[in-house]
């Protein structure tokens, strides 16, 4: 439809967040959107590649992984799947507060947000912690009382690899929620313009997904 | 198609059934279901599956893409696809092994 596209992109060129290669804001819009998920779906590979080692490994050495896991904290890692749930819905309300134009209350689902995934990375902290002072870390000081010590440090190998990575995620969406602060008190954000609250927001829940498999798989694998 | 706002009630809605999804992961790690069910990898199972739903309602409702166009489902569809390919294609090497002889070893 160029015809009404191009009449929306006049009635809308005085917008300041319409970029010039755009004929519309609804077209900036999806463009933004698709380029999100684009890049999600090569996060997805970028995972994937762990969790296929994941497989392999636990598949040569069942019994090895789950005496591994059971030395992991199930409370602070459930502690850590409710916090980082309840930090998807906090993004998941800024974005509707964006888009529906409440200004203060962007700027306070967003410092939630933060807030959460901030207490998430502290817990993570603290079980490094525990893992460095028991010596559960792979590496020349890597200690196992169990029977199975080479699939312990495997294990804890890809814990420490999907679990960094995982966190390094967190890290860098807590940057990008903080620059959105700022502009989001400025009211640059709302119902006609949110592509960057939305699209933070995409990459922040493919985050949460990433750790609702990482959750069982290395901290419930050796309870029963 | 202008852009669809989610009523913050079906947030509160999906948080719910994401609490109450892990809970269930938990608790089902602790019991061996494996020994009441008579199928060996019945715990991964289930909690895999959990986990896959768990991710299905985040996908569909947390990201939209429940509203959104079929440019946006392709899109996720064909990361999954990717991720099958990656782990069937892996695996088919990984559990054949050994199930053939090979001439001269």
């Amino acid at each position: 439809m160029p015809e009404a596209g191009h009449g929306t992109a006049a009635a809308h060129h005085g917008h300041p967040s319409l970029q010039h290669h755009f004929d519309t804001l609804e077209q900036q819009r999806e463009s933004s959107t698709f380029g999100m998920w684009l890049f999600l779906a090569t996060e997805i590979m970028f995972f994937g590649g762990l969790f296929c080692i994941y497989l392999i490994y636990r598949r040569a050495s069942l019994a090895g992984f789950a005496e591994a896991s059971h030395e992991l904290d199930v409370t602070l890692g459930a502690t850590n799947t409710a916090v980082l749930i309840a930090s998807s819905l906090t993004m998941a309300l800024a974005v509707w507060a964006a888009q529906t134009g409440r200004r203060k209350l962007i700027v306070a689902f967003l410092v939630a947000t933060i807030s959460l995934g901030s207490v998430f990375l502290g817990i993570k902290a603290i079980e490094y912690g525990h893992k460095f002072h028991e010596h559960h870390v792979p590496g020349h000081h890597f200690l196992w009382d169990g029977a199975h010590p080479q699939a312990a440090e495997q294990f804890y190998s890809l814990y420490f690899a999907m679990t960094g990575l995982h966190a390094l995620h967190m890290i860098v969406g807590i940057c990008v929620l903080l620059a959105l602060i700022l502009p989001s008190w400025r009211g640059k954000y709302g119902p006609e313009y949110n592509n960057p609250i939305e699209a933070t927001g995409l990459y922040w829940h493919f985050v949460d997904i990433i750790w609702i498999f990482l959750f069982p798989l290395l901290y419930l694998i050796g309870r029963h | 198609m202008s852009q669809h706002v989610v009523p913050r009630k079906v947030y509160f809605i999906i948080f719910a059934c994401l609490m109450v999804g892990t809970a269930l992961t938990v608790a089902a790690a602790f019991v061996d279901l494996a020994a009441i069910t008579g199928i060996p990898a019945m715990n991964d199972i289930v909690m895999l599956g959990i986990a896959a739903a768990k991710a299905v309602l985040v996908v569909l409702f947390f990201m939209h893409v429940k509203y959104s166009g079929r440019l946006t489902a392709l899109t996720v569809l064909s990361g999954v696809l990717f991720f099958a390919l990656l782990i069937s294609f892996t695996l088919s090497d990984y559990v054949t092994r050994g199930l053939i002889g090979v001439p001269g070893r």
